[in-house]
């Protein structure tokens, strides 16, 4: 035809779509329900305590700035070696205060995302979650995509396989989170899981380079959420969606 | 169309709670709580502390032990006491000789040990990591009696429950509970790295475990109490957790 214009890679939406059955064909697009109220409780808690388990984290790495045993630090990177980290980032005041948060707030962390876990295997979400051997593929057309090497969107379900990817990585991260903290609050009576980490020096140095990580993913995350689809900012809170990919309605 | 509107009034209160959030935290950093949440915070700690105990503590378990070889250097094996930090001098006695450990409380056969005495009994040593609770480790090789030795020689009575270690070290002292006290590896050491425990370690005795963290292990001991009432701690009465099981 020749009339249509240059299409952009981005942004301006894509030509409304054929109304569904149950739609007028001037009406908004419907809207699709994509987060179960358990998830999105589970999103927002874990937001808000996550934020306190860091501040309160570095409040207690500043008691101590170094890794690696007295007298022998390791030659493992960090930034932070020595280093004071800013007042406004610390939780709790003084590192009493800094274990009390960080040791209250661990329950509500482990408790939500066990529950959060239970409700994807029993509500079966899982599988539109988890990253598998089949998603490889997908994921790096997605990723031409994003880098507008690709024109079309890839066609996805519920999320698309970069989605997966992360939403998977971040569970694990959460696990080892976890896991890495119990290594470090009790290595003698756990020791099975301080070895699994490489001992209790490297245990704390792994808990602390999933801040990091954790905070990377925040960024990036809440980037792509208004960059790429902020109609998904709606859904995570009422849980309905209207946006660009309701693929899976 | 009414259902739009009631729509962006939902969304503006979510905003607003978006904003307030994270705007409360930011506020609060820095922040122990306050009267309000400090006290909920120290109540699971307690918590902590019970399934720290109950759950998580195994009676027999034994710490890690290393080769001599792996000891940290004296010189980077921190050492530091209450009267220290407020004076720069460590605690001392001002007649060593008389110097005794009182073990008395809720026990049949109180009991007042030389340190001649304490040397006497049966004698442990090890080389084990300490760790102190601001996250650092040192490894070093304790030698004492060990604390089960005393509690059998004095003999608690049934409603004994909790332990009060004593000092001279500016009222310093810590309350233990019954299971870490009997714990093999828990000992009254007088011996740091096959030499006499001297003053910045806690001389003449201090206790030692490698379950627990450094604060709950009093140095410069004078009595040992069998108690119903859980003690507290100087640091524990300061916010720190009570347990300080590792």
């Amino acid at each position: 035809m020749g009339t249509a214009p240059d299409p952009l890679p981005s942004p301006p939406p894509p030509p409304p779509p054929p109304p569904p059955p149950h739609q007028s064909a001037e009406g908004p697009r419907p809207f699709v329900r994509r987060h179960h109220l358990i998830v999105r409780i589970a999103h927002w808690l874990n937001a808000v305590v996550l934020l306190g388990m860091i501040g309160s984290g570095l409040q207690i790495y500043s008691a101590y700035r170094h890794f690696g045993p007295r007298g022998a630090t390791y030659p493992l990177p960090n930034p932070w070696d020595g280093k004071s980290l800013p007042e406004w980032s610390r939780l709790g005041g003084w590192l009493a205060g800094g274990l009390n948060w960080h040791f209250a707030l661990a329950w509500p962390f482990v408790i939500t995302g066990l529950i959060y876990l239970l409700f994807l295997v029993l509500a079966g979400e899982w599988r539109s979650l988890v990253f598998r051997p089949g998603d490889i593929r997908p994921a790096v057309q997605m990723q031409l995509y994003y880098l507008r090497l690709r024109k079309d969107h890839p066609p996805q379900g519920k999320h698309n396989a970069l989605q997966k990817a992360a939403y998977t990585f971040i569970v694990v991260l959460g696990a080892i989170s976890v896991l890495s903290g119990f290594a470090i609050y009790k290595p003698v009576q756990l020791s099975w899981l301080t070895s699994l980490f490489g001992g209790y020096e490297l245990a704390r140095y792994w808990h602390f380079v999933a801040v990091w990580i954790f905070v990377g993913f925040t960024l990036l995350h809440v980037a792509l959420v208004f960059l790429a689809d902020p109609a998904s900012f709606r859904a995570i809170i009422t849980g309905w969606y209207r946006g660009r990919y309701p693929s899976h309605g | 169309m009414a259902d739009r509107g009631q729509g962006l009034n939902r969304r503006d209160f979510f905003r607003l709670g978006m904003v307030a959030g994270p705007a409360t935290l930011v506020a609060a950093c820095g922040w122990d709580g306050g009267p309000l949440l400090e006290p909920r915070l120290r109540a699971i700690s307690r918590l902590n502390d019970w399934v720290g105990e109950k759950i998580l503590l195994s009676r027999s378990r034994l710490a890690r032990e290393y080769p001599a070889s792996a000891r940290t250097s004296d010189q980077n094996f921190p050492a530091y006491s209450i009267t220290y930090n407020k004076t720069g001098t460590f605690p001392t006695l001002r007649d060593p000789a008389a110097w005794a450990l009182d073990v008395g409380g809720l026990v049949h056969k109180p009991v007042r040990l030389s340190l001649d005495k304490i040397q006497a009994l049966p004698r442990v040593t090890y080389t084990v990591k300490h760790h102190c609770v601001e996250g650092w480790t040192a490894i070093g090789t304790w030698t004492g009696v060990p604390v089960s030795v005393i509690i059998d020689m004095v003999q608690p009575k049934p409603e004994a429950k909790y332990l009060r270690f004593d000092s001279f070290d500016s009222h310093y002292y810590n309350g233990w509970d019954l299971t870490s006290a009997m714990q093999p590896q828990t000992i009254l050491a007088y011996g740091f790295n096959q030499q006499p425990l001297k003053m910045n370690h806690g001389a003449p005795l201090r206790l030692y475990s490698p379950v627990k963290l450094g604060y709950k292990l009093t140095k410069y001991l004078t009595a040992m109490t069998f108690t119903r009432e859980r003690p507290g701690g100087y640091w524990e009465d300061q916010g720190y957790p009570w347990l300080g099981g590792i």
